[in-house]
């Protein structure tokens, strides 16, 4: 069985309605992974003892284990404990999850790396240490993360591939279910890549935009 | 329960295995790319680059479809565990590259040039006076590769190969003990990666001491 | 509480880390509208004791009052919190490093604490800004982002970004020490200004010549303690301490 390329269009729509799940996909990940990233860094550096040492061991498994094996257990795991999701849900909490808990790492890292002046400077106003941290060590930590937090969108993006396994019909999803019906494997993957490739160059273009323009405030 | 851990045993080695010829495939391809990306000719920067872009740009397990599913297209055969390697391994190459590179261009030009005024060629300055040096910057990038490798062969549960991921999801769908098989498998990935971060921890240090 | 003689009085300040004491047993009191500069060596205390003054680094003993308030109260833990917060408000310092926040405008670094903590409104919280920032000769800046401005102008801004809080008291740490020489005159000015307006400070510095020009009285510490104090004329003309006359000989010297 040869190549032919021609039968793409007549499937078009199928893998563009697959694009623009894979995009929605990954930007409620992404908004999730930075919010609990966010969320997690102030958990793992602030929070007491007694919450903060069971969080590091989530948060260890989390990134010792592969994210298919986290996403089965997040939607097969929790079916059988009653809580059913839609795929999509399932995928886009393990996701975010997932990131969120790398976000974090580096979250964590950049808070310890803002100069201590500033929350002295902070608290000198009369700030509370909540607040310094909310109004001005986060904030800069958070400038100080985009270049890297973008890397793991990105990485992102292309590990949204993975919730095609527990069924959620995005880009690669999609692409099976053509080739399901055209029998046309490379075709439909080579496809499919491109079409990954074409959303990740985007991806970075936005990336080099938003570090060009936060540069100033840093 | 107990009936159970043999199958994940044997899982764990299949996990093994494929995570060492990944690694090994990995670092070849690694090793070649950066070689590609500073060489003198442009024809195989341009290799180089579009090599890491492509496989870096899209997802592994598009490009493990690709050649799984699609290779039989175009006369390639493979089994789902060679197809695991093979595709695993040059996706993960495509980051070695980056990491090699990094290292060796991080050298600062004062040395080839040092090596260069000495008479050394620009060959002999690379293999003697750069890759030494580099070698040392890039174990530990390497290492988080490697880490992210071993991970990333979970990816070949979705050409059922039947390794730690497979067998989770297996049992995870047919016992009622969701968590019970996710911490079982979890661990065993947890100890992988462990040993593997020990021995990595380990030849960085010696070779920090050379 | 209202047992009060001076408008920031220091009573047996001790502070030690671990064995090593910093500050040993000082005492200083500063009149309202008074300009008092700390000179020593490094290691001598200078900035610990500043630091102290709003507990920034906390004293291990002895007391400290700002216009008939202890600063370091000994009050639980959350109250003691609240009553500091309040307590630094009142006290402005400004910083060797500047510590401007770098992810805000010049404007948002002036009004952010007026807003956040005195409930201005943006309006009002601008006009102060713009108000405190033409005071120091910032006010064309305003829109900029820390990272553009020069260090003398940074300085100026964290001046301005202190004032804004009406404080009563101004503490400056070495304000001038990590500007490039040419820098330095700017913001001496508006040190000069805020002297001619009778703003009470306390200043650790290097510079003698602005120390002798501006302050009412001169401290000189050393290994933590006050070796001797008084006028500009009388410390830097007249000292009656041998450490005093070293310490100034070798920095004329380190000046040349």
């Amino acid at each position: 069985m040869g190549l032919d390329f021609s039968i793409i269009p007549k499937y078009m729509d199928v893998i563009l309605l697959g694009c623009a799940w894979t995009i929605g996909i990954t930007v409620a990940a992404a908004l999730l992974s930075f919010v609990g990233g966010i969320i997690f860094a102030v958990i793992a550096l602030y929070a007491p003892w007694i919450v903060r040492q069971p969080f590091r061991l989530i948060e260890w498994l989390f990134m010792g284990t592969p994210l298919l094996l986290q996403l089965f257990l997040i939607y097969f795991g929790l079916v059988q404990i009653g809580i059913d999701l839609p795929a999509f849900v399932a995928g886009i909490i393990g996701l975010g999850l997932h990131f969120a808990v790398y976000n974090s790492e580096l979250i964590q890292t950049a808070i310890l790396a803002v100069d201590k002046g500033q929350m002295e400077a902070a608290r000198t106003l009369g700030l509370s240490r909540a607040q310094a941290l909310r109004k001005v060590v986060i904030p800069q930590a958070v400038r100080a993360v985009i270049p890297p937090i973008g890397n793991n969108m990105i990485a992102l993006l292309k590990d949204s591939a993975l919730v095609s396994v527990i069924g959620v019909s995005e880009l690669t999803l999609s692409a099976q279910r053509v080739i399901g019906k055209t029998y046309r494997p490379f075709e439909f993957y080579m496809l499919a890549a491109a079409c990954y490739y074409v959303i990740n160059l985007c991806m970075e273009w936005v990336q080099r935009k938003i570090e060009r323009r936060i540069s100033i405030s840093r | 329960m107990q009936k159970v851990y043999p199958f994940f045993l044997e899982a764990a080695w299949v996990t093994i295995l494929l995570s060492v010829l990944t690694a090994i495939l990995g670092l070849t391809c690694g090793a070649l790319g950066a070689a590609a990306r500073l060489s003198r000719f442009w024809v195989l920067r341009f290799i180089g680059a579009a090599y890491v872009s492509l496989f870096r740009g899209t997802p592994a397990l598009i490009q493990l479809f690709i050649l799984y599913f699609g290779g039989p297209q175009i006369g390639i055969q493979l089994d789902a565990f060679e197809a695991g390697v093979i595709g695993l391994g040059v996706n993960a190459g495509a980051y070695m590259t980056e990491t090699i590179r990094g290292a060796i261009i991080s050298i600062d030009k004062g040395q080839r040039e040092a090596a260069r005024t000495l008479g050394l060629s620009q060959w002999q300055a690379m293999y003697k006076v750069i890759l030494p040096q580099s070698m040392r910057l890039m174990i530990r990038p390497l290492g988080v590769n490697i880490n992210a490798l071993i991970k990333a062969t979970a990816l070949v549960a979705a050409i059922s190969v039947v390794e730690l991921t497979y067998t989770a999801q297996r049992y995870i769908g047919s016992t009622y003990k969701p968590f019970e098989m996710f911490l079982l498998a979890g661990v065993l990935y947890m100890v992988i990666i462990y040993v593997v971060g020990k021995g990595i921890a380990w030849l960085d240090r010696k070779v920090q001491i050379t | 509480m209202t047992e009060q003689t001076d408008f920031v009085q220091i009573r047996h300040a001790q502070k030690s880390f671990g064995e090593l004491e910093v500050l040993k047993d000082i005492s200083l009191s500063v009149d309202r509208g008074q300009i008092v500069a700390i000179i020593g060596p490094s290691g001598s205390g200078k900035s610990t004791l500043l630091r102290a003054i709003n507990d920034l680094d906390a004293l291990t003993g002895g007391e400290i009052w700002l216009d008939g308030t202890r600063v370091n109260k000994d009050l639980p833990h959350r109250q003691y919190e609240k009553h500091i917060n309040e307590m630094r408000q009142q006290i402005g310092m400004v910083f060797q490093h500047f510590n401007l926040f770098p992810h805000l405008t010049v404007r948002e670094n002036v009004t952010m604490a007026p807003m956040l903590l005195k409930g201005l409104s943006k309006d009002e919280a601008n006009a102060l800004a713009e108000e405190q920032l033409d005071h120091v000769g910032m006010l064309e800046r305003i829109d900029y982002y820390p990272s553009q401005l020069s260090g003398g102008q940074k300085q100026r801004v964290a001046i301005a970004r202190a004032l804004a809080m009406k404080p009563k008291l101004m503490l400056f740490d070495e304000a001038t020490s990590a500007l490039d020489p040419e820098l330095v005159d700017e913001v001496n000015q508006v040190m000069k200004t805020l002297a001619e307006e009778h703003m009470t400070m306390i200043i650790v510095t290097h510079e003698m010549d602005f120390a002798a020009a501006v302050c009412d009285r001169v401290l000189f510490m050393d290994k933590g303690v006050v070796v001797e104090e008084g006028p500009p004329e009388v410390i830097f003309k007249k000292p009656t301490q041998e450490r005093t006359r070293e310490f100034l000989r070798k920095h004329i010297e380190g000046a040349k």
